[in-house]
């Protein structure tokens, strides 16, 4: 079997980081031809998927259910569209060194906090730390007085609400709702050139690849083994000796670092960041692509980013009014109905099928638990 | 200007004054033969002969002429003549060749169209009855057979303070407190001395405690407008002792103005003092005042909220639509009583707060039933679920009542406001969601801790399957707290229609605010929600003036996150076994 699940997932990634490029790079008129606008789709889906490999790490593995996670996602995003926004230069409609929007808002000089963007490197570097840092004292905060459970999601929540309408602001310097756009190049390639358009698509393709190995190498080691520990029974965990709060930091953490990668990857491909992308809404919908999928498996968070905002994509353009009670209704159904996700049922079903086969022990572990708490415990009680 | 009646072939300024004095006798003869002819129906009293001749003064072609008789018909104070002030001020006054010879000022209704003639009806123009024909029916003219009396911009000018006092003459003994308030605001405002008399007059005979004071800062803001130099000292400092934040632009333009005596400059200076210190003292009361609206609101919905988490360990995020439900259903109560019952349509907010509590209480019951029973000791599976019941309840919302927000009325009783002193007015609807907040904890209060279905709840949050061993129907339980907090929504709701906007978003404004109240407060702990909330609902009233609603949000968060590093089970945490559960 896991001969069988590394073939697998080998030919996927073969498919999304060579076969769909190399389709899109055949002529228009061939049959088999994917179109830029698919092809530049699915690298927007494939950014999701690397922010939903995250959310899993924290929440299927670990238990901690945070709704705040568009916030890193964000604050990658506006990291490096700072960036694009300094590449453009005098191109802009002002011909002005400023973004437009600090002359629409008579900003006269470049506010300190955006000069280092001009570099490349400091901008890499910013995706990756920014949200590391915010996550490191936001968790610090929070873990440390043993905020668990609903409490953490709840103040996640408004975590979310807080920065987004921070961001809203144009006292912020980072453009009000409009948020950053009208990107024109990146490192020095022309954006709108399908070629670079072909490059982002196989860097988010890449990053997906490294956030999954990563992502693996953390759940086969000693550390992933106390994450699932600590969703299971985190009370055990702290009285045989470890600190939960640690571990739960380090988790939450990677997972906002893979966020900002996400956020940092979205950027170029779709052209705008607007705060619209860290609310609430976009937060928690984050969360419903990693339970479609099925969380506790690695696989299942990439299949539910990609499914739902292609189900999203497509119902947002025929059905507009029909999308947020489709949202609703795969949250009542996903809890109700599939609690495994897709991934994590088909994986239970194969288990059930070959009962004593060798990939039972591995199945008892990936499978995910129904849930931080076993089941009949209440929550707090007086 | 048109020259009118008899004058017309005349310059008007050439006009000799023994001839106006004939024009006016002819029309004074002419318009007494009318008040017999024309109006064979009782019209009233007649009009006094001296108020008959400045009527036809004021149909005069001669500016000036024209202003002596509207101000001698205000000098008369006959309330009749208020109707005549205002058509010429609107330029509805016209002149008529009368049938039997003569001419007679009359008013004209709106216009009436018939084929290509345009038709005015009449009025007289002292008391504006309808005049009829002959015989017997309302007298309908070609409005081209009538001579315009045009007003003048000066004859405007000189109009004003007439219907003015007129006016606030009559409003000054309206039987409506607010009515008399505001016409003596007016009055204190705009009227020249001649107002002193007439105030001062009212004020004898005032019981009401805020007329009376509307009535003395108006006196003392005429005084000092247009009194003497000493009468102007008294009356800077008696608007100094009255606080009046209404003369403070004046004074301090007084205080600062080098022309004015040093006397009235110095009073003035020590009452712009008095009445600052005072401004900061009723603006402290008034933040107050927002605050504690600010956390009743908050109350009213962490309570729902904190009776399902803390007594059912439920994380209800659809607690927001719940209470949206419960607005919309006040909204279509409304609408019901717009329809069916237009006279009684104040009473609707009484039937609606039972309706949209039952409304919501229905819904989250079929919720409890529906779903949410299999989800119990999954807490964050439940987030996930009701959040899924959030956006569904949302989007349904707006598409059966639209994405626009949806207008509710308050009723009459709730507009309006006490005041409480002097630059302090309590609006009623805030009061209304004070004392519901509190009702409401007091109601929950007795209910959990004095009735036997309140010892019930608590005996299956604390131990379910022991209190289910001894015959308490723990799934009925479950459904009537899940269906109370639920209610409880629905009251919030009813309770917002009064103070902000109806639209499918209404739940998410407040949502995130009251978790943290729930979060804050400890779970479980009536008094850990109610101070809870105070000290949000305070702290972001006092913050948001400085640093703005956004950035005190985000401090609310943090104060809230530090405040848990003390406190990590809220106030109010809960002791023994169940503590770390």
């Amino acid at each position: 079997m896991r001969t069988l699940e590394r073939g697998g997932l080998g030919a996927a990634a073969v498919f999304i980081l060579l076969v769909l490029p190399a389709l899109n790079a055949l002529p228009p008129g061939s049959a088999l031809h994917v179109s830029d606008f698919t092809l530049n789709l699915f690298g927007k889906f494939l950014a999701y998927a690397i922010l939903a490999l995250g959310i899993d790490l924290i929440w299927g593995y670990t238990g901690v259910l945070s709704l705040g996670h568009g916030v890193f996602f964000g604050l990658g995003a506006y990291a490096m569209g700072m960036h694009l926004m300094l590449e453009i230069g005098t191109q802009s409609v002002y011909r002005n060194v400023l973004p437009d929007f600090m002359v629409w808002n008579q900003v006269t000089e470049l506010p300190l906090f955006w000069r280092p963007f001009y570099s490349a490197p400091f901008t890499l570097f910013a995706v990756l730390t920014v949200p590391a840092a915010i996550a490191w004292i936001f968790g610090f905060l929070t873990f440390r007085s043993r905020i668990r459970g609903v409490y953490f999601s709840i103040i996640t929540q408004a975590l979310a609400l807080s920065a987004w309408l921070m961001f809203n602001r144009n006292s912020l310097n980072l453009g009000g709702t409009n948020g950053l756009s009208g990107f024109k190049t990146i490192f020095g390639f022309t954006l709108n050139h399908p070629g670079t358009q072909r490059g982002l698509y196989v860097a988010a393709a890449l990053g997906l690849c490294g956030a999954y190995l990563l992502c693996r190498w953390i759940i086969h080691s000693p550390v992933g083994k106390v994450l699932v520990a600590i969703r299971d029974s985190e009370t055990r965990v702290l009285f045989a000796g470890y600190s939960p709060a640690s571990f739960k930091l380090f988790v939450f953490v990677v997972s906002a670092v893979l966020a900002g990668v996400a956020g940092a990857l979205y950027v170029p491909q779709v052209g705008i960041i607007t705060p619209a992308k860290i609310g609430v809404l976009p937060s928690i919908e984050m969360i419903i692509w990693v339970a479609v999928g099925g969380r506790g498996t690695l696989v299942g968070p990439v299949v539910g980013a990609v499914g739902v905002s292609w189900l999203q994509s497509i119902l947002t353009t025929s059905y507009p009014d029909l999308w947020l009670l489709v949202l609703g209704g795969l949250f009542i159904g996903v809890v109700l109905f599939f609690p495994d996700g897709v991934v994590g049922s088909a994986q239970k079903f194969i288990a059930h099928v070959r009962r004593s086969g060798p990939g039972s022990r591995r199945a008892a572990i990936e499978a995910p638990h129904p849930g931080p708490f076993p089941k009949g415990e209440r929550g707090a009680s007086p | 200007m048109r020259p009118s009646g008899a004058a017309s072939h005349l310059d008007p300024f050439e006009q000799p004054a023994d001839l106006r004095g004939l024009v006016f006798t002819a029309l004074y003869v002419a318009l007494a033969l009318l008040s017999g002819l024309a109006a064979p129906a009782a019209q009233g009293a007649a009009a006094a002969p001296e108020i008959v001749k400045h009527i036809a003064g004021v149909a005069s072609s001669d500016a000036t002429v024209q202003e002596a008789a509207a101000v001698a018909l205000g000098k008369t104070g006959d309330r009749k003549i208020l109707p005549l002030l205002e058509a010429l001020r609107e330029g509805s006054v016209y002149v008529r060749e009368v049938p039997g010879g003569g001419k007679e000022t009359v008013i004209v209704g709106d216009k009436v169209s018939e084929g290509d003639k345009t038709l005015v009806p009449l009025f007289s123009a002292y008391g504006r009855e309808p005049l009829t024909g002959a015989d017997g029916t309302p007298l309908l003219v070609e409005l081209s057979t009538l001579q315009e009396v045009s007003a003048g911009r000066s004859l405007r000018l000189a109009l004003r303070p007439l219907i003015d006092a007129f006016s606030g003459q009559n409003d000054l003994r309206d039987p409506d407190p607010t009515v008399r308030k505001a016409a003596a605001t007016k009055m204190g405002n705009g009227s020249d001395a001649g107002a002193l008399q007439i105030l001062s007059d009212t004020l004898t005979g005032e019981h009401d405690r805020w007329v009376r004071y509307a009535i003395e800062e108006a006196m003392a803001l005429i005084r000092l407008r247009t009194g003497s130099e000493i009468e102007r000292v008294a009356a800077a400092e008696r608007l100094g002792g009255l606080r009046s934040v209404t003369a403070l632009d004046r004074l301090s333009e007084l205080s600062a103005d080098g022309r004015t005596s040093a006397p009235l400059q110095q009073a003035a200076k020590s009452a712009v003092k008095r009445i600052e210190r005072w401004g900061l003292l009723t603006q402290a009361i008034e933040i107050g005042f927002q605050g504690l609206s600010l956390a009743s609101i908050l109350l009213l919905m962490a309570l729902g909220l904190a009776i399902v988490f803390g007594l059912m360990g439920v994380i209800n995020m659809a607690h927001g639509e719940l209470m949206a439900l419960g607005a919309y259903a006040t909204f279509v109560v409304q609408g019901w009583f717009q329809f069916h019952m237009p006279t009684s349509f104040d009473y609707y907010f009484l039937v609606a707060l039972p309706v949209s509590f039952l409304v919501a209480g229905t819904a989250g019951f079929l919720l409890e039933r529906g779903v949410i029973r299999f989800l119990y000791g999954r807490p964050l599976e439940t987030l996930l679920l009701t959040w899924g019941v959030s956006l569904v309840i949302q989007q349904a919302l707006r598409l059966w009542f639209g994405a626009a927000n949806v207008d509710v009325t308050a009723p009459g009783w709730l507009s309006g406001g006490i005041p409480v002193m002097i630059g302090v007015q309590l609006p009623y609807n805030r009061l209304f969601i004070v004392a519901l907040a509190a009702l409401c904890v007091g109601g929950m209060y007795v209910l959990l801790f004095r009735t036997d279905a309140g010892l019930r709840i608590r005996a299956v949050t604390q131990n379910r399957s022991m209190a289910a061993c001894l015959g308490v129907r723990a799934r009925w339980v479950d459904a009537g707290t899940f269906a109370l907090g639920a209610g409880l929504a629905g009251l919030a709701g009813c309770a917002l229609t009064q103070i902000g906007n109806v639209g499918p978003e209404l739940g998410q404004n407040y949502i995130v605010d009251s978790f943290m109240v729930v979060v804050t407060g400890g779970v479980g702990k009536l008094l850990g929600s109610i101070l809870a909330a105070l000290g949000i609902g305070g702290l972001n009233k006092i913050i948001e003036p400085s640093l703005g609603a956004v950035y005190g949000k985000v401090l609310i968060l943090i104060f809230v996150i530090l405040f848990i590093q003390r406190r990590p089970s809220g106030l109010f945490a809960m002791k023994g076994r169940y503590a770390d559960s």
